[in-house]
């Protein structure tokens, strides 16, 4: 048995760490987001103005639906890429399994804005992509909406989330016992029947846990926008970022982060209630 | 062969045509090779088992069987039709597993209905087919559970049943009863073979237990590194084993190496007539086959042994002696129990009991 004192002094530094810098600021932004601000100070005043502000003005309503929207559509991308890369993977690339899972995770050492900048180089009105196009004589003159369109920041965030994606489908699929998989043809079962009734309710947990991924994070991305997006695909996260900066606002700011916290957990709640329900240990 | 193949399975059956004709099939896993030139035929409503030590291929050959592995090798045909070269899930051939492989997101009776429900077969057909599957495993009561809240033996029967409801012409069975605890192991020989006697399908069954080939099967064919050492029912392997290794992977034995000569083989002091060919030559004497004759006279054809008793093993209704012969020759004797035993006695065997083996 350990001491007591040992005890706490072990878990003294985590817990200072997660009070510090997780709880507290969390505390701060709630406060703040019940606060209103006068002449650019923050006053100490109780009240639900900014959450009016929030329902009132469609702008605000308009630009999260614009971030569900993106995020959503970022997510259904790095799935039709991230399931199909992780099946092979994992059933059908034999020897080379090793090799192409490690192409797969490369990308991920490369820092977000350096991949960010180049996308900007492939997408740019002079960029490789419109280069190409017009030395094929596909297009007379440079693609306009390559770049600075949400186009380019689901690209963009597409390219970045597939990893995330793909690994946890990849574990669920390497824990299908292959027995299983035989089973499943002794029984019968032609490959694609195989595939939907024993291959992909059992890697639903991978499944869910790579969606969440990418819709979460990029629920929550601003730099995307920043980089590649234009004024038309200005996301929540710009906004708060702007009302944090520029326009000098935190409560307002505080209260749309409250709002993003609250949907963020409440979709993490959900998946994990349903996760539950497709494991079956 | 100028006759063709018979062109309907009931041809074949009725013609006396094994079920399973395995011709010459080899397997090679690069430079090793598991299977060497296998050929056996396999009858309708057979339970044959394929027994061996582990690495000995027996597993590669159920699963070239079953279609999971494909044959370097060779040819598969099944009912006058060829088989090696359909697909697994295009194989009247179902499997149970050794881990027994049960869908762990469907129930019992999902499991069941699975070859059934892949099949198409009509909703009105398949529910009362696995009511008839679960009762015949006795399991209808846990047709609502999970297979991880089964026990061990449970989950056999589940696998059975979830094998035997798709009416296979052949089930294999692989190590089915490996993960299973001594008692229960016992128990469900007993209903295996019972069930396979009561839907009369034909049973190829994988073990490395040589007691319980003896106990299910009609007829072993044992393996020995990726070639059949010998083919025969239990009672005919155990009494005339054709080499030494079966000799000694089957019971227990005594291996004796002399000299035939004129018909009379020689081993050491020992003396008796032998049909062999003149040379050197092996002999397996099973332990029961050697009589404590103390006081006994020496009747025509038995050879007469004396030896001290070295160590004696109670085993409840028989006792095992290690009978010390002198010039380094042991012997294994098996006697009904007879109380403790020691100094020298008087042991015989008849020479019929002499087994003459190949050595290999």
């Amino acid at each position: 048995m350990y001491s007591r004192l040992y005890k706490s002094i072990i878990s003294a530094p985590p817990l200072l760490w997660v009070g510090l810098f997780l709880l507290l600021p969390y505390a701060l932004m709630f406060a703040h987001s019940f606060w209103a601000v006068r002449d650019g100070v923050v006053v100490h005043e109780w009240n639900l103005r900014n959450f009016h502000t929030l329902i009132s003005n469609p702008v605000y309503f308009e630009v999260l639906l614009r971030t569900m929207r993106i995020a959503a559509s970022v997510m259904l991308f790095s799935l039709l890429l991230g399931y199909p890369l992780a099946y092979y993977l994992s059933f059908h690339a034999g020897r080379r399994k090793e090799l192409l899972y490690q192409l797969v995770i490369v990308p991920l050492w490369v820092s977000y804005l350096v991949r960010g900048y180049a996308w900007k180089t492939i997408l740019g009105s002079t960029g490789v992509l419109n280069g190409f196009l017009q030395y094929l004589h596909l297009t007379q003159e440079p693609v306009g909406y390559f770049l600075y369109s949400p186009f380019a920041v689901v690209l963009m965030l597409t390219h970045i989330y597939t990893p995330f994606v793909f690994l946890p489908i990849y574990a669920a699929l390497e824990h299908i016992p292959r027995p299983l998989v035989e089973a499943s043809q002794d029984l019968g079962a032609s490959p694609r029947s195989t595939f939907f009734r024993v291959i992909l309710p059992l890697s639903m947990p991978g499944l869910l846990a790579g969606a969440t991924f990418a819709f979460v994070l990029s629920l929550g991305d601003f730099l995307a926008p920043l980089l590649v997006g234009g004024p038309s695909s200005t996301m929540i996260a710009n906004i708060v970022q702007s009302l944090f900066g520029a326009a000098n606002d935190w409560p307002l700011g505080a209260s749309i982060s409250v709002c993003i916290l609250f949907i963020t957990v409440s979709l993490l709640f959900l998946t994990e209630r349903v996760e539950k329900r497709w494991s079956f240990k | 062969m100028s006759e063709a193949a018979p062109s309907s399975q009931q041809a074949a059956l009725a013609a006396g045509a094994p079920l399973l004709k395995i011709q010459g099939v080899g397997k090679r896993f690069g430079a090793r090779e598991v299977l060497k030139s296998i050929s056996l035929d396999i009858a309708a409503g057979e339970f044959l088992t394929l027994l061996g030590e582990s690495g000995s291929g027996k597993t590669t050959l159920l699963r070239l069987i079953a279609g999971f592995e494909q044959p370097t090798a060779g040819e598969l045909w099944m009912g006058g039709e060829r088989l090696d070269v359909l697909p697994p899930h295009k194989r009247r051939v179902n499997t149970v597993f050794q881990q027994y492989a049960l869908f762990p997101h469907l129930d019992v009776r999902d499991n069941v209905a699975y070859g059934l429900r892949v099949k198409n077969t009509p909703k009105s057909e398949i529910s009362g087919r696995v009511d008839e599957a679960l009762d015949m495993v006795k399991m209808t009561e846990y047709a609502g559970t999970r297979p991880s809240k089964l026990s061990g033996g449970q989950q056999q029967r589940v696998a059975l049943a979830r094998a035997l409801i798709n009416r296979p012409q052949l089930l294999l069975l692989d190590e089915p009863l490996s993960a299973l605890d001594a008692n229960l192991r016992k128990e469900m020989q007993g209903e295996l073979k019972t069930l396979q006697r009561e839907v009369g399908i034909t049973f190829l069954f994988v073990t490395h237990d040589q007691e319980e080939a003896m106990a299910l099967s009609d007829r072993i064919a044992l393996l020995r590194d990726g070639a059949l050492e010998q083919v025969a029912s239990p009672r005919e392997i155990y009494a005339h084993p054709a080499t030494a290794y079966t000799a000694q992977f089957i019971g227990q034995t005594n291996l004796l190496r002399g000299d035939v000569r004129g018909g009379v083989a020689t081993c050491g002091a020992l003396r008796w007539p032998s049909p062999g060919p003149d040379g050197s030559a092996l002999f397996s004497i099973r332990p029961e086959a050697i009589l404590l004759a103390d006081g006994a006279g020496t009747a025509p054809n038995t050879v007469r042994v004396r030896g001290s008793i070295r160590q004696q093993i109670y085993g409840g209704s028989s006792e095992l002696l290690e009978v010390d012969c002198g010039n380094g020759q042991i012997l294994r004797v098996r006697i009904p129990a007879y109380g403790p035993l020691s100094g020298e006695h008087d042991f015989l065997f008849t020479a019929a009991d002499a087994i003459l083996v190949r050595d290999q």
